[in-house]
């Protein structure tokens, strides 16, 4: 459900830019962020407060890997694994997350409370490995600090 | 310690508010070049200072903004925060510790070019960078130095952040442009130049976040005191990223010309190599750059010096190799991520990409054949130079110059089915083909 407020901020928006078709990105944000991820009602709700067909909405949408096709965890773990996490180890990392939270990444656990992500260098390289849960850094991680994580996260689910 | 310009007080507590950065001299450079200089004379004065893109091209910076059609169409800046080059974390720490140093740097940029709106596209990953530009933004709003007659100098100029959501091409300048104007971030074909067509068609300046963050300093402390660092060509400091097996990662602030020994090796930046292993090899300016050897370490980190020991200064992001690493798996790491990234416009850079993990993955795995080495280089001549923009160029630069350093290593690969280096706490695969 799109609320009228999220549709209010989408129209603003198309009016902030000087072109009303640049507010696409903000305004699929949004939409995101009232439902956990694009559905066709939020796509709907883009195309209408910007002036856009659902179609170009979704191509915008689907370029970009931060906008979500399907529901997510309520916790998304992002694991930085490109070269300078890479040579700090961030391997462990990704493999000890598979074992604790038992699944692969880019997969959902069946409850719904943990998605697992590898992603490409997050510009934390000087604090490798780094990840990232629901878009907020954790840095230097160990494997002892990252079972320590994992409770927290799980008391707090 | 050297002088510091752009991370000058970077951990002042406070320094990322409208009232700290004031209490560091923020915003004096703005007042200054409204009431002391007509908007040619900034651009005179950014020449003079010799500071070159930060971003990865090293363009004069000064000649890029002259370079902006003369036409009555509106102008645009687009600031590039995109930052996604792998090895590079500067922007991020600008954006989050001194937000408003960035926002006077794009104020400041824009009166010169006579831009009426800026963008600062923020790489969508970097969430609290977002929120620290945008707070500046707003702050900066309130206090006058953004809107409508700018500290009464009849100058007007608006400011938007927008935020990518995940694509490493957007940080390419063509296609920074397409994602702001709502599109698929696909790059354009150059010529036309964005200072002639650029966003929405009109005359654009594209210029890096440490770039614009640089500005204040030159302005408040002039051209001349910010050529008297660094080299004749190369002028001025960098924030190098200095990452991957080194004791002391993080970023450093040094005159342009400083030797990769020092950056590596002295005991106030890298303090030398992760558990005192030999140094293999160095990556001196985020991954898109050739890597070097160790015979390179007394070359001086400024333009000129890199490229001529077979390189590129880049985005600053100097990636540190040690011994302890199998190339051959470090290599795959980094095309992986190319692969991964490529828009997938260009044939050649969207298959190429593709075909040069498949083979690297075989040869790191033991299932690697005789002619797979030139088999890459094959591939990565049919890439480079052929696609619209540099992205399928970046991925062939690891491959190509690890060949040409390592070679024995990938031919080790393919003799006897497994990594030179023992240690494999890294790797997710078994060494060798066939087992467990």
């Amino acid at each position: 459900m799109i609320s009228e407020q999220a549709k209010q901020r989408m129209r603003d928006l198309a009016s902030r830019y000087p072109v009303a078709r640049s507010a696409v990105m903000p305004a699929l944000y949004i939409a995101q962020q009232e439902e956990g991820y694009l559905t066709q009602e939020g796509l709907q709700a883009v195309a209408e407060a910007i002036g856009m067909t659902v179609n170009d909405v979704e191509s915008v949408a689907t370029f970009y890997t931060m906008y979500y096709q399907q529901p997510q965890g309520r916790k998304q773990i992002k694991v930085c694994n490109s070269i300078s996490c890479y040579l700090r180890g961030c391997d462990k990392l990704v493999e000890q997350l598979e074992q604790r939270l038992g699944i692969k990444p880019g997969e959902t656990t069946p409850d719904g409370n943990y998605t697992l992500r590898t992603v490409e260098c997050l510009a934390s390289c000087g604090t490798a490995p780094v990840l990232q849960v629901n878009d907020e850094f954790v840095e230097n991680v160990t494997p002892d600090m990252l079972d320590a994580l994992i409770d927290k996260w799980d008391r707090e689910l | 310690m050297p002088e510091l310009i752009v991370t000058k007080d970077i951990d002042a507590p406070g320094l990322d508010t409208l009232e700290g950065y004031r209490q560091h001299g923020g915003y004096e450079a703005l007042e200054k070049a409204l009431k002391e200089y007509q908007p040619d004379e900034l651009v005179e004065l950014v020449k003079k200072s010799g500071l070159r893109g930060r971003g990865g091209a090293g363009f004069p910076t000064g000649m890029k903004w002259s370079f902006l059609a003369k036409n009555d169409k509106t102008r645009y800046l687009c600031c590039n925060c995109d930052e996604s080059e792998p090895g590079t974390f500067k922007d991020r720490m600008l954006m989050e510790k001194n937000p408003h140093q960035l926002v006077e740097g794009v104020i400041l940029c824009s009166y010169a070019c006579r831009v009426s709106v800026a963008f600062i596209y923020v790489r969508g990953e970097l969430a609290y960078a977002a929120r620290q530009v945008q707070r500046a933004i707003e702050e900066a709003y309130a206090a006058g130095y953004i809107g409508k007659n700018i500290m009464g100098s009849g100058f007007d100029l608006d400011v938007i952040m927008h935020r990518g959501a995940g694509a490493y091409i957007c940080g390419e300048e063509s296609a920074l442009m397409e994602s702001l104007e709502g599109r698929r971030g696909y790059p354009r074909l150059k010529p036309p130049f964005p200072a002639a067509i650029g966003l929405y068609g009109g005359p654009t300046v594209i210029n890096n976040c440490e770039t614009l963050s640089t500005l204040p300093a030159i302005v408040r402390n002039g051209a001349d005191w910010y050529a008297s660092f660094g080299t004749e060509k190369s002028k001025g400091t960098r924030v190098f990223c200095l990452s991957g097996q080194v004791k002391k990662p993080g970023n450093y602030e040094l005159p342009l010309g400083t030797p990769l020994r020092t950056l590596i090796y002295d005991e106030q930046y890298g303090g030398g190599i992760l558990d005192d292993k030999p140094l293999k090899a160095i990556i001196p300016g985020g991954s898109s750059t050739p890597m070097l050897g160790p015979d390179k370490l007394d070359t001086p980190l400024d333009f000129e010096g890199i490229a001529a020991a077979g390189s590129m200064l880049g985005s600053g992001g100097v990636v540190v190799i040690s011994e302890d690493t199998c190339i051959v798996d470090a290599v795959l790491r980094m095309t992986d991520f190319y692969r991964d990234e490529s828009c997938g416009k260009c044939t050649p850079c969207r298959e190429g990409t593709f075909w040069l993990t498949e083979i690297l993955h075989r040869l790191e795995h033991g299932e690697g054949r005789e002619k797979d080495i030139d088999l890459l280089l094959d591939i990565c001549d049919n890439i480079s130079g052929k696609s619209f923009c540099p992205l399928g160029d970046a991925a062939t630069s690891p491959i190509v110059s690890s060949i040409k350093l390592f070679r024995d290593e990938y031919e080790y690969h393919v003799r006897e089915k497994r990594c030179m280096v023992e240690r494999a706490s890294t790797h997710k695969v078994p060494l060798h083909a066939g087992e467990v």
